[in-house]
Parts: structure tokens; sequence; C-alpha cells
């Protein structure tokens, strides 16, 4: 199959960027998004131009590295995946497609479709943790946690760190994101004792960072290739606003 | 006899006395003596993550570094089915023993007694650890812990969360590191990509490392290093690896006089999703968790499997009694949950003999029907609905409906670099931890041991261990990074990317990987022979001199540039690959994942040859194009029968 791929190029996160597009062929039909992009980097290279920057590692929708705007969505058309679980199948032989990369002010341009996300490892550094010492820990069993709670938790944690949320929030809000992690610590016993002040600070970082304020569209949700919900910010609001309150 | 080179300091006495009496004589570092210490440490999977926060709590000074954007990206996120734990929570007579029995019979008796003792004695404390730090570990309605079964072993022993449990154990070990990270005991380098050691008067003292956003190549200095980058199964360009996981750092310590020791020793997972075509770069794991209660089948009848080849029969409309479950009919006491280098070669020998489910030949069925039927929709979707959703999204088949089609695809190496008790290499001062190393697995790891042994030797072992070294160097100044040594490592590594900005060929950095990928498959994969293994050897001597010859990196070392990441990473894939191959032409058995067809039993059951190759193979670089040495550390099996593995009955 062939594909025109209009793509961003950005030679680094001082040069102004520019759309070109480019035709690709011998795409086969179960190539991932990914591969297609690969196959097309091969056929640039072969043709003296130089090969698309794109984030990506595990390729199996763990690691959270991809971070393509697709066609004017995150991660583009599919729900619940990330880049790299996107397939072709999705497309139209013969389509044009637009690849962007993450616009975030919080995650400026590195080369390409690479963007910084260090700004989330901030956040995260600012309170995403529970004050542990290996070696001092108690028997697991001695903390005990109902089932459903720590399945709830689970939703929670299971985000990616992808980016998916700010990119496609239309104030360019880490609320989800960082609900995500408030959250998950919040619902099991060994979070709470340091509940409030990891609210706070985590919020903080946040806002510092220059990321927007959440004002409840639900787009972050929409886009979450983990299926993240806003439940989370509700919990996230109400662990702050205790949190506001105990100072 | 071992090798001189090669002592493997296991302390004296009784096995189970053996890590306490190692603890009683390590020399410890006052605390005001630990900030003068700098460590670094490269890495941040679940080895580097876990040992880095645990240095820095104990108040060293440590670099951490990772060629991802974010530590938390490190391929330990990609584990799905779970981590082992000698617990005994489900009262199945389960024991520090027993796990340590299992690890050691799973590992075709060639990995070392002593280490794989301690790794199980520590075990529980690594639930314990984890389950502090906020790890949504799957729970029982009453609130404890839950736990199910993996390959090779008759115990429930394996704790989990859903079928993501390495990426939580990840973000456990991330979250501690962040908080250190915040305390300033550890300072983060992200898109910083080691490329070469520095070595002075014999000691590990630094690590030269490019910048990947600007390219720049700098200079880092340390009392210690110590290396956590995990695998090296990318040399076969198809793996379950993460794109970027590259055997690159173990390959700079072993041309800098760190020993490799087993590198033939690769794991080859029965359940991974089928290759497509030949532009595929990357193929997807399928937990083996999916093994406690999918069952592995093909047809009995080649007429069904020429039907489904065409597509003219579904799988589910074949008749029970036209199946064979093979792996159940060959090895009834295990059934499918054999280790899995057994489940593999069983596929492998099906597919051979014409019985493959899908139009290349190469699949066979992972089927639920009974699993649904006997649990229930709600129960199957807890434990495994997001394999399901991922093998849907992949595959566009869905398994609820028709059974999975899996295929065996490298996953693993067991070998790695050689590391004595403490975890140190042959180099004063350089450390191994992790997947990096090749101690605790032997011929073939078990199923959930990978993540059990990342965070041992990051939590609880190497902490301790590497103050014995270090408690010797805290008078000695901060390394200095303009010595001599630092500059010819650096104008080796510029000398080495102008090289290959040079060559201005014609071919792309992978379809040259893929080449290697396909030789490495052909000859140094599931089966292998002396023919096949010289040919080997040869056939990637040929492709090197084809790199240097036709390769083509666009763009400059002074910027982002992935070509020329790719590039220096398949430098040392093809010797990693000459090693993988040199190494299994040496071992004339077959033993866990090595599979020497000379070697084999009637009934093709792998044969060791514990008269002769009952030993740790370590090889010794000596230069560049010449034969490495070989140095054996012999096995010594003190607490523990030697038997064949047996998984009949």
């Amino acid at each position: 199959m062939e594909y025109n791929v209009k793509v961003w190029r950005q030679k680094n996160a001082k040069a102004k960027g520019h759309f070109e597009t480019y035709h690709v062929t011998d795409v086969e039909e179960d190539a991932s998004f990914l591969e297609m992009l690969d196959i097309l980097n091969d056929q640039l290279i072969r043709k003296g131009i130089e090969p698309i920057a794109f984030d990506h590692d595990c390729r199996e929708g763990i690691c959270g590295a991809c971070s393509l705007y697709v066609d004017g969505r995150a991660h583009g058309p599919d729900d619940e995946v990330t880049t790299c679980q996107l397939f072709m199948r999705h497309f139209k032989p013969g389509a044009t497609i637009t690849v962007e990369p993450w616009r975030s002010s919080a995650f400026p341009v590195i080369k390409d479709l690479v963007v910084d996300r260090t700004a989330f490892d901030k956040i995260l550094q600012a309170g995403g943790f529970i004050t542990v010492r290996a070696g001092s820990a108690q028997d697991g069993n001695a903390i005990l946690i109902p089932h459903d709670d720590a399945e709830l938790s689970m939703d929670a944690a299971a985000c990616v760190g992808c980016g998916a949320c700010v990119a496609t929030c239309k104030n360019g809000s880490a609320m989800l994101f960082v609900a995500a992690r408030v959250s998950s610590l919040a619902l099991l016993p060994q979070g709470k004792p340091e509940a409030a002040r990891r609210a706070r600070a985590m919020v903080a970082k946040m806002d510092e960072l220059g990321f927007g304020n959440c004002t409840n569209t639900r787009a972050c949700e929409m886009e979450c290739p983990k299926h993240v919900t806003i439940d989370h910010i509700a919990r996230l609001n109400r662990e702050y606003l205790k949190a506001r309150f105990s100072e | 006899m071992s090798d001189p080179k090669l002592i493997s300091n296991v302390p004296e006495g009784p096995l189970k006395d053996k890590w306490s009496k190692r603890k009683s004589s390590i020399r410890v570092v006052s605390p005001n003596n630990k900030r003068k210490l700098e460590i670094i440490v490269v890495g941040t999977g679940l080895g580097g993550a876990s040992a880095a926060a645990s240095l820095g709590e104990m108040g060293y000074n440590v670099k951490i570094f990772c060629i991802s954007d974010s530590p938390r990206r490190a391929h330990s996120i990609a584990a799905q089915g779970g981590i082992n734990a000698a617990k005994n929570y489900q009262n199945d007579n389960d024991s520090v023993s027993r796990l340590f029995f299992d690890t050691v019979k799973g590992g075709d008796y060639r990995s070392r007694e002593a280490n794989v003792y301690r790794l199980a004695e520590v075990s529980a404390a690594i639930i314990d650890q984890c389950v502090a730090q906020g790890v949504p570990f799957a729970r029982e309605y009453g609130g404890y812990l839950a736990n199910r079964s993996f390959g090779g072993v008759q115990v429930s022993r394996t704790f989990y969360a859903r079928g993501q449990t390495g990426q939580q154990l990840l973000l456990g070990a991330y979250a501690s590191l962040n908080k250190e990270i915040a305390a300033g005991t550890v300072k983060s380098y992200p898109r910083h990509e080691m490329l070469d050691l520095v070595v002075i008067n014999g000691e590990a003292k630094g690590i030269i490392a490019r910048n990947l956003v600007t390219g720049e190549i700098e200079r880092f200095g340390a009392h210690a290093v110590v290396l956590a980058t995990g695998g090296y199964g990318n040399a076969y360009f198809l793996s379950t690896n993460a794109m970027n996981s590259n055997g690159s750092a173990a390959m700079q310590a072993y041309r800098k006089g760190a020993f490799f020791a087993n590198p033939c020793f690769a794991q080859i997972h029965p359940t991974c999703i089928p290759v497509h075509g030949d532009q595929q770069c990357k193929l997807t794991l399928m937990s083996e968790s999916l093994r406690n209660d999918g069952r592995i089948w093909v047809p009995k009848k080649k007429e069904d499997v020429e039907k489904l080849r065409k597509h003219q029969v579904k799988p589910s409309q074949i008749p029970e009694e036209d199946r064979d479950y093979y792996l159940e009919r060959r090895y009834p006491a295990f059934g499918n949950l054999v280790p899995r280098d057994v489940a593999s070669r069983a596929a492998k020998e099906r597919c051979d003999a014409g019985f493959g489910v899908n139009e290349t030949g190469l699949a066979v069925f992972l089927d639920f029907a009974d699993a649904i039927k006997r649990l229930g929709h709600q129960r199957v979707q807890e434990r495994y609905g997001n394999l399901f959703d991922m093998y849907e999204k992949i595959t566009s088949t869905s398994p609820w409906e028709e059974p999975m089609m899996i295929y065996p695809a490298i996953h693993y190496t067991m070998g790695g670099i050689w590391v004595d008790y403490d975890l140190k290499t042959t180099i004063p001062g350089l450390y191994a931890i992790g997947e990096a190393n090749f101690s605790d697995h032997g011929g073939n790891r078990l199923g959930a041991s990978a993540l059990m042994q990342g965070l041992a030797d990051g939590y609880f072992i190497l902490p301790y261990t590497i103050g014995d070294y270090l408690s010797h160097k805290f008078s000695e100044p901060k390394t200095d990074i303009n010595a001599p040594e630092f500059d010819e490592a650096e104008k080796a590594v510029r000398e080495r990317i102008e090289k290959i900005f040079a060559v201005k060929g014609t071919e792309t950095v992978d379809s040259i990987h893929k080449k290697l990928g396909h030789i490495m498959w052909e000859y140094v994969g599931m089966a292998r022979n002396e023919a096949g293994l010289k040919k080997a050897i040869e056939e990637i001597g040929k492709l090197r001199e084809e790199f240097w010859k036709t390769v083509r990196v666009p763009g400059t070392n002074e910027e982002f540039n992935q070509e020329l990441e790719k590039a220096l990473r398949l430098v040392d894939f093809f010797d990693i690959g000459e090693l993988m191959a040199r190494d299994a032409l040496n071992r004339r058995e077959s033993c866990g994942g090595h599979f020497r067809e000379e070697m084999q039993t009637e009934e093709g059951e792998t044969k060791r040859d514990d008269e002769n190759f009952m030993y740790v193979a370590a090889w010794e670089y000596k230069g560049e194009g010449k034969e490495p040495e070989l140095h054996k550390e012999e096995l010594k099996y003190e607490n523990i029968k030697i038997v064949t593995r047996n998984y009949k009955d």
C-alpha cells in the first residue's frame, strides 16, 4: 500500500519548523504506524533525505515513548492505543496522513516529532513517591488492601507517562497525569501518610512548569491510551482540597 | 579446576549461611565517607533504578544514565506476567530451598549455586519493599496478596499486577529514584548513551557518554561503575526486546577487560505473536502467565492444517478429538507449564513436521475456550484482559472467539558479563547487575525470575557488596576526568563515529541489521550445529565488512541523530553475534536454551554433558580481529542432586 505522509520537520529546538509531504510505498497491510515510518525513513535515507526523528522503544504500548499527533488526534484514529499500537489497516490506501509532535509549551520540540517531556519527571520528583527505604518494609501481607481498592489503584497506575493528555488538552493541562499518580497512591494505605504533602507539591510543580488548568472537557480521558478516567482527577481535587485544609 | 582469573569469591560454609557470612565480613563505609564517594549507574531498568535509589538512600553520590527520555521507559517496563518470591502464602509448601531448586533445575545446572540460593533468600523482601512503595499487586477479596503459577514450577509463587507487573515494579523503583533525585543524592542523565568505559590503573573510573540531544561527547568520573544495561537479544534484530535495547555497554566493558560469560545462552520465548512479514521490526510477547489457563495445540490431521492455512475452517470448528495438545501429551506432569526452552522446541518440532497453523507454517494455537468455560468471562478478563486486548489490536482477531496464534521468539539473554559473588566483574570497580550479568539463570531462565533478579541485585545485594570495594576508596580523590585515559577513550569514541560517517554508502543501518538477524536466527537460533555455527562466524565477518563499505548514516554527530545511535549499536552486535556463535560452537552439549543438534536424546530432548561442560565459559577479549581466550569456572553443586531435567512425570 502507498500513503502520503505530511509530517512536521524541525531541525532542532531553536529552528523554525514546517510541514513536508513524502510519498511512502510498499507498506504491508499488517504494518503498524511506526513500521510505516520505519519504511518511509528507509526510503528517505536512500533518496538522500534526512530521516524523520521520532521517539519509540517497546513497540507494545507500555513504555510510553511514542508520542505522535496523527490526523489531529493524539496517538491517531483508534481508541485506547499508543501510536505504536496503531495499525495501517485504519487508513485508506493512498490517504494523506498528517503527523505532528505533541504541541504544548511544557513539551518543547527537540527535533521533528521528538519532544522534551522531562517536565513529567520533575512533577513526580516533587512528590510522586512513598518515602520508604530499601530494607525497612514489613511483610507484604501485613498491609491488607481490599481487592477493589487494589484494582482501582491499578487503574490509575496504568498511566504510561506518554503525555497524550497534555497534548490533547486545549489548556495543555497535566491534570490527568498528576491525578493518576496522586490517586493511585491515595487509594492505598501505604500512600496515606504523605497524601497531603504529595498532592500539594505535585500540583504546585505542575503549575510552575507551565502546564495549563483543567476545565473538565474530558479530552484527556478520551485520548488516554490506558483508559485513565477523570474520576481520578476528582480524587486529586479532593486530596488537594483536604491538603489545603490541613495546612 | 577453575581458571585462576575467575575467582568466584563464594564464601565457605553451608549454603544457607553463605550470604549472612559474606554480609558480616563486608566492610561498611561510614556516612560521612559515603558522601565523598561517587558511583555511576548505567541503565534505569529494575536493576539500575533500584540500585541507584538504594545507593542514594545510603548516602553515596550517584549519577544515573539512560538512553530514553525518562528512566521510566527502560525495557523492564514491558515485563508482563509477574515476579517470583518464596513467600509460601499459598501454603503449597514453597520455600527458599524450593525456589532455589526450581531455578537451578530450570537453568539446567549451569548457574552458580551460591548466587541462586541468595536470590531465593532475598526474594521475599522484594515483595515487601514493593508493597511498601505502593505497587498495586493483585489482591484476594480478603485483602491478601494473590499469586499465580509460571512455567517450570509446581507451586504458585508469582506475584503480579495484571499483565503489567514489570511496569508497576519499575514505577516503584523509579519513584524511589525520584525521591533520591529530589533529595540530591542521585543526579539523572536521561538521553545519554555510554560509549566507553574508562579504566585507570586497572580500575573502572568512569565512562564516556554521548548526549543524544546535542551529540556532545561527555566525560564522567566516579569511584565505581555499575552496569545495569540489560541483555543483547537484539543481535537477532527481531526479538521481544525494545527497539533501543542493546549490548553495547557490555561490549565496551568486554573490550576493556571484563570477561563475557556464556554468551550462547539466549532464551527463546514460546508465546510470541508470529512474524507477519519482512518489514516487521519487533516481535510482541504474550505473557507466559497465559499458559496457566491457555492450552497449546495444533491439529492432528494434515488436511485440517491445510484448511486452516486457506481459511476454509476456523480453529474453533476443529473437533476436540482432532487436536493434538502436544505439551500435555509429551509432558504430562507439567503440561502447558513446561519451561520456556522446552515449550519453544516442542512448537518448532510440530511446525517442522508440517503442522504450523498459519500461512507461513510457523504458528501454533494457544486456546482459552476451556478457561472461559471453567472460570467465566469476568475472571478471565481480570487475569488476562489487557493481553487479550493487545492481541486483538495487533492481529485483529479476538482471543475470546478464536485461539491466539503464537510462535517462539528471542526474549532474554542468560549470558552476560562475568561477575563474582559480589557481582564484581574481572575489572575492579566495575559491577554488573540484572540481565547484564550471567550468574543466576544458567542455560534457561524461569518465568517471573528476571524481575526478581533485577530487584534482588539492585535493592539488596549490590548496595552491600559494592561497599566492600568502596571502603578502600574513600580517601582517594575524585576521579580526574582530564586524565590521559579519558583523553584516549574520548578520542577512540570520536574516531569510531567519524569512521561511520565516512563510509557514505547506500545501505541503511536497519537493512544490514536485518541481515545479521537472519544469520543469527538461522544458525544460532533454536537449533544449532557445528557446520552452521562455523558458517555463522564466517557470514558475520563478511557482513561486518559489508557494513563498513556500504552503510549510510545521514546527518552529523552534533545533533539528535537516531541513525548514528543505531549504527554504533550494530557495530557491537556484530561482535556479540560472533561471540555467541563461538561460544555455542565450543559448548558441544545441549542444555537449557542452547540446543546442539548433535547432542539430543532419541526423543529429541536436550542431552547435557556434565563431564565436559559443567562450567561457565568466560571469554577474554584479545584485540580486534583476534580470537578471544576461553576461561572456565567450574560449577560445583554441593547442595543439590544433579539430575536430568524431567518434566514428563
